[in-house]
């Protein structure tokens, strides 16, 4: 397995589904980082088999909202001079914008310009989401 | 409160908004007169993105009632709507003229976004496939108005199950209240969908059954919704030759229901219910065509919040 040394200060999202995690790391915008950033596939995992993580050097500051959506599953560590100083827990937000397209051909999302795609929470437990306009369901574990 | 407000969703406004509406309409229905000044200067735009006549009319017909004007569209290739006007566009301007709006759109959601970007009231009067609010207020004043009462009944839903969507909204409201059982009448492919048994029949432990032939219950039945099945909605020719007369109401079934059931259809027929029941005493779906009209008037005064004594 690949060894990506443990970093001292920074942000470690772990448990990522196997396959996700590009996803994730291009949403953050980390593609596009000037800072020390590492995309691990297909790492060995007890819970999932196979997982993906990524791991940020030095930054702290990020907007984890969504990354909930995308898999409830995943962890996120902070970690400070080596030790991880904060487990942080992820929320489903109760309502996403422009971040879930609706897919329903039918759907008014569909002809007008420049809409906002708003979808809702529903059901935390399965993590179910639906469009504002025309309720079409979305559940996170669709990605 | 309901001055303000828009109806999008059948399940928008609790009971007792509801029975704010019905108590109204039944009003006008005991003295129509009283209210032919109701909305004297008030406007009313109709914005039909694709024909429907019947249901324009309705609106139109209750707003003139109401002693009110009518301004719109009944189709968008005559209006500014042809040249690739927004939706938020076009009801902003309309804010503008009017003092309520009604829309009907082949798109879903289309009521919901103009109502985000109104500053008057939006009636969704059927956005595709998903909502159609005011055939369900139509049908429960029905309800009212014939059985008195909107609990303890058997109610009989009979046809397309899966796809009707104003099946789906009345047993949604219908579930609202006590002690109601339904009796869900169609071919095995066209039941309701998982989600009304699960989240709307089971979840609030409603009595139901399943049955593919309305001659075997219509004797149960305290009313009677029929409903159209295409025939392309079939599974197979066989079960189509095997069931297509079961979904066929004809004197011969009426014949077995009860002296006091009520027929319902949200209209236009085809060839579900055989014209000699219109004769019959249960035939109610040109009545109720009838209190679709007056509970459109009580809605828009409600919406206006318009002085209900004149
Ligand atoms: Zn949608």
């Amino acid at each position: 397995m690949l060894n990506i040394d443990s970093i001292k200060n920074g942000i470690v999202i772990d448990h990522i589904k196997a396959g996700l995690g590009i996803h994730i790391f291009k949403y953050l915008g980390l593609d596009r980082a000037d800072y020390n950033v590492a995309l691990i596939k297909n790492a060995e995992s007890n819970k999932l088999g196979r997982k993906d993580i990524i791991k940020i050097e030095n930054i702290i500051e990020l907007n984890y909202d969504v990354l909930g959506l995308i898999d409830s599953n995943i962890t996120i560590n902070i970690i400070e001079d080596e030790v991880i100083t904060k487990k942080i827990k992820l929320n489903l937000p109760e309502e996403v914008v422009n971040i879930i397209k609706c897919k329903n051909p039918r759907c008014v999302t569909s002809i007008e310009p420049n809409i906002k795609h708003i979808f809702y929470l529903v059901d935390k437990q399965k993590g179910e989401y639906r469009c504002l306009y025309c309720d079409e369901a979305y559940s996170n574990m669709e990605v | 409160m309901l001055k303000g407000r828009h109806l999008i969703d059948p399940m928008d406004f609790t009971t007792s908004e509801l029975d704010e509406i019905f108590s109204l309409a039944e009003k006008i229905i005991e003295d129509e007169g009283r209210f032919k000044d109701a909305c004297r200067g008030k406007l009313l735009a109709t914005l039909f993105y694709e024909p429907s006549t019947r249901t324009r009319f309705s609106f139109e017909a209750a707003m003139l009632r109401l002693g009110g004007s009518v301004i719109g569209f009944s189709e968008p290739n005559s209006s500014s709507v042809a040249k690739g006007e927004s939706i938020r566009d076009t009801i902003r301007t309309i804010s503008c003229y009017a003092d309520i709006a009604v829309m009907r759109h082949p798109k879903e959601g289309a009521p919901k976004l103009a109502s985000m970007y109104s500053s008057i009231p939006v009636i969704n009067a059927g956005d595709g496939g998903h909502q159609h609010p005011t055939q369900t207020l139509t049908d429960l004043l029905t309800i009212k108005c014939l059985k008195g009462q909107f609990s303890n009944l058997t109610i009989g839903l009979c046809g397309d199950l899966k796809f009707g969507r104003t099946v789906h909204s009345l047993i949604k409201a219908t579930s609202r209240y006590e002690n109601n059982r339904f009796v869900l009448i169609s071919p095995k492919e066209l039941r309701v969908p998982d989600y009304i048994r699960k989240e709307v029949l089971d979840k609030n432990n409603i009595q139901y059954v399943e049955v593919e032939r309305l001659e075997d219950v219509i004797g149960e039945l305290d009313i009677l919704y029929m409903t159209r099945i295409q025939r392309e909605r079939f599974f197979n020719e066989e079960e189509y030759l095997r069931l297509k007369d079961s979904y066929i109401l004809d004197m011969d079934k009426v014949n077995r229901a009860k002296e006091d059931m009520i027929i319902m259809h949200p209209l236009p027929r085809v060839n579900e219910i055989d014209y000699e029941v219109d004769e019959d005493k249960r035939a109610c779906y040109f009545k109720q065509a009838k209190y679709g009209m007056y509970v459109r008037m009580a809605l828009i005064m409600k919406l206006l919040g318009v002085e209900e004594n004149a």
